[in-house]
């Protein structure tokens, strides 16, 4: 796939969240020059932003914009450009108003009682001599926050929004390492050109050579101007139907599936990948997200906070009922296979240990290591089948998804909290213990439409063939073909095929 | 013409005190055009906190400053700064700007715009190269600076100069020859100086007056020769005592 649309994308944030941080740093700054209080409350306050993950910053920023909506109206976008502008550039401020204030607190007090003694005024001061004499140091916090910014800015991909950590993340999570490479070099590349440049102009202040910042600014003005054109100069469609997608392999696949169904109807598509399993159902809640494919048991747990478990086809129409009244999302169907929990273990441990199902498995956990992904352990499934089994084991580990197979084949954890769904559970020689006392509830795939989506025939229509099209074995063959290790499929070329055995 | 009537400046009970600090107690006194005043002291004696508080880059606590008859706490801050030329004892040169640019600030900010003629004759006067005019601070030696920052001070007009320590930073010699420029200039441009400095010598030999300072107050006001003749009071004395044994040490060794 070329990169060429996320690194544009991904040009234009880190540009635009660089220039928010200076358009709130270089004010702050110099207020900081005349208040001892001001610089100490705003350096505190920007080196605590810096002690927040990257990561939870860009998150945080989505319940966020989601109570501001109350305020500043529904239209008010809480996934994508708007909340990674504003965690990038708050990331952005420490480094450039650090360097600004002690730039203004190291100059000369000798030449500052000069520009008040030749009758300077505050304007004056300010434009003729502590501009200039702190550009150089100012241009320098700039240049840093520049590539921490372009690193962090591919973590945008998590909240929905285009970067170069669409490629990484995508690579990640199907052990394609060609992607996660390119992802990463086209994002250090950038840095380092953006260093590069800064630099030049940096040095352009220091030594007073005017070429040298001059075209540093021109070349700086002209990669961003070349980002926007291919964004925008190619005419990007208002109207594409927002496909989402959570961080794993399946749901990439269907969201490629059901986009290539819309673009033979006619739609313009676009995908957000990536997205948190809490942000896409808040996501397509208000309308960011027009589609996406989501579990049964995942939006009766964490949406509707039940605790029961209830029959497939009961807990179904419920799900259909709530959505319907409490989100205005319309549920078109179940795609007919099952995504559920369920704990795994190796054959050969199977044997060893004479596990058949998770009662079984109480007897030995105490001896056991039990590895999940970092969502796994906190989600209220988890907890009821911890309970319902009184389940103890030696040791608890997270790893990511494509990693907790790894770990249990090397033996760094003996059962994982695997999903039914997947490739490897096949491709590994994997046994899923049984549920007698039904502890996991159902985690049946189901296609959600936001309010507007659901209410458009067209989009319907074209995706109606979907629902009861797909069983569990096409699922965990398509799965397989991203997941394994040689002879990976993109994830169109998965979906085409998927669709193929589905008889679409 | 300047100032026919009445002093150029004249201090009215002025004081300032930081804290619990004086820095200056109760100073009265007046300057008439074209006196060359030297204002001497120990350290932290108060020269320059009295010094700031004609252009204002000190406000009086109490008591306040006329220049040529007008209360400067009611003046334009910037108009009364570009009316006062004034050489301070950092030099204070704005390391960004060349030397002519330097020495145009005042004017530039006033809204005029001066030529290089102009930049080359103030240059002159301070016995410097017109070449220099492109230079950059760095560029100079501690002397040059100093006779740079003499040049901006001048560029205005000014009625008043002001020097805090202008040849504090130099060599003895440097120090001579520049002290002897400045007081032709004061005489050529019909000057009112008011120069702060430790070396009661320099002041002896470039002033027409002394003050005394000490711990705020003005404890001696006398001519050169008065002090030379042991007037001025003990403070005063212990200060000329300084050079006076210096000459005599000279004197025996030439004998
Ligand atoms: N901004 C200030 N804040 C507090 N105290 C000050 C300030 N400026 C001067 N002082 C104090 O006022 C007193 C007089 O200071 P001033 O600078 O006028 O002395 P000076 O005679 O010029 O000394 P020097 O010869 O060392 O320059 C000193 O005790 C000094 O510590
Ligand atoms: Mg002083």
């Amino acid at each position: 796939m070329g990169l060429g649309d996320q690194l544009a994308a991904h040009v234009l944030l880190s540009a635009a969240a660089i220039a928010l941080g200076i358009v709130v740093a270089l004010p702050l700054a110099i207020w900081a020059s005349r208040s001892e209080k001001v610089a100490r409350i705003s350096l505190a306050f920007a080196s605590l932003v810096q002690t927040i993950p990257a990561l939870a910053l860009l998150a945080l920023f989505f319940p966020i914009l989601l109570s501001l909506r109350s305020v500043l109206g529904e239209g008010l976008p809480t996934l994508g450009f708007l909340p990674a502008l504003l965690a990038l550039a708050l990331y952005a401020l420490l480094p450039i108003l650090r360097n600004a204030v002690t730039a203004q607190a190291n100059l000369d007090p000798g030449v500052i009682e000069a520009a008040h003694g030749v009758g300077m005024g505050f304007r004056q001061r300010l434009w003729l001599v502590e501009a200039p004499l702190s550009a150089p140091y100012i241009m320098a916090g700039i240049r840093t926050a520049a590539v921490w910014t372009i690193g962090a800015a591919t973590l945008a991909t998590t909240i929905g929004q285009k970067s170069l950590g669409d490629p990484i993340f995508a690579g990640l999570q199907t052990q394609n390492w060609a992607l996660v490479l390119a992802g990463c070099i086209a994002s250090a590349g950038l840095a380092l050109l953006a260093d590069t440049i800064l630099g030049t102009i940096e040095r352009g202040f220091r030594d007073r050579r005017r070429s040298l910042w001059l075209g540093g600014l021109v070349a700086v003005a002209l990669g961003i101007g070349a980002a926007l054109f291919a964004q925008f100069g190619s005419g990007e469609d208002e109207d594409a139907v927002v496909i989402g997608a959570k961080g794993f392999s399946e749901q990439y696949i269907l969201a490629r599936l059901i986009g290539q169904r819309l673009e033979e109807e006619g739609f313009a598509v676009e995908y957000r990948d990536g997205l948190g399993s809490a942000v896409a159902h808040s996501a397509a809640a208000s309308g960011e997200v027009d589609i996406y494919v989501d579990y049964t048991g995942t939006i009766w747990a964490n949406q509707m906070n039940r605790e029961d478990n209830l029959p497939r086809e009961e807990m179904y129409r419920q799900i259909t009922e709530w959505e319907t009244a409490n989100t205005g999302m319309h549920v078109l169907g179940r795609l007919g296979f099952e995504n559920a929990y369920g704990l795994a273990v190796t054959r050969e441990r199977a044997r060893t240990y004479g596990l058949g199902s998770i009662e079984d498995l109480a007897r030995v956990a105490p001896q056991l290591t039990v590895g999940g992904d970092p969502e796994f352990f906190e989600r209220p499934e988890w907890i009821a089948v911890r309970d319902a089994y009184g389940l103890r084991f030696a040791a608890r580990r997270n790893f990511s998804p494509t990693f907790m197979y790894n770990a249990l084949r090397s033996g760094e954890a003996d059962v994982i909290g695997a999903y039914t769904s997947d490739g490897r559970i096949e491709a590994d020689n994997l046994t899923i213990l049984d549920d007698p006392r039904g502890a996991f509830p159902n985690y049946d795939a189901v296609l959600l439409l936001s309010p507007s989506a659901g209410s458009n025939e067209g989009i319907i229509a074209a995706l109606e063939p979907l629902i009861g099209a797909i069983d569990v074995g096409a699922m965990r063959e398509a799965n397989y073909s991203v997941d394994r290790e040689e002879d990976k499929l993109s994830f169109e070329e998965a979906a085409r095929q998927l669709a193929e055995r589905a008889g679409l | 013409m300047r100032g026919s009537k009445g002093p150029a400046l004249a201090f009215e009970n002025v004081a300032k005190s930081y804290g619990e600090t004086q820095a200056v107690q109760s100073v009265s006194l007046q300057i008439e055009p074209g006196q060359f005043v030297a204002l001497v002291g120990a350290s932290g004696s108060g020269k320059s906190t009295l010094l700031k508080t004609v252009n204002r880059l000190v406000d009086p606590s109490a008591g306040r400053v006329l220049f040529e008859g007008e209360d400067v706490a009611g003046l334009p801050l910037a108009a009364l700064r570009r009316r006062i030329g004034y050489v301070f004892q950092s030099i204070g040169l704005f390391p960004h700007m060349t030397v002519a640019e330097n020495i145009g600030i005042g004017p530039r900010l006033a809204g005029q715009k001066i030529d290089t003629s102009r930049v080359a004759e103030l240059l002159e006067l301070v016995e410097l190269e017109a070449e220099m005019a492109r230079r950059m601070p760095e560029e100079l030696s501690g002397g040059q600076r100093q006779r740079v920052g003499v040049a901006r001070a001048l560029a205005g007009d000014p009625h008043l100069l002001l020097m805090d320590e202008p040849f504090g930073a130099l060599d003895s010699v440097t120090r001579d020859a520049l002290g002897e420029r400045v007081r032709g200039l004061h005489k050529e441009f019909g000057l009112t100086s008011v120069m702060v400095t430790h070396d009661m010598a320099e002041a002896l030999l470039l002033a027409d007056r002394v003050l005394v300072m000490d711990e705020g107050q003005i404890v001696a006001d006398e001519h050169p020769q008065a002090l030379v003749g042991g007037g001025g009071g003990e403070i005063a004395q212990a200060l000329v005592a300084v050079p006076r044994h210096q000459a005599e040490r000279l004197a025996e060794l030439s004998r």
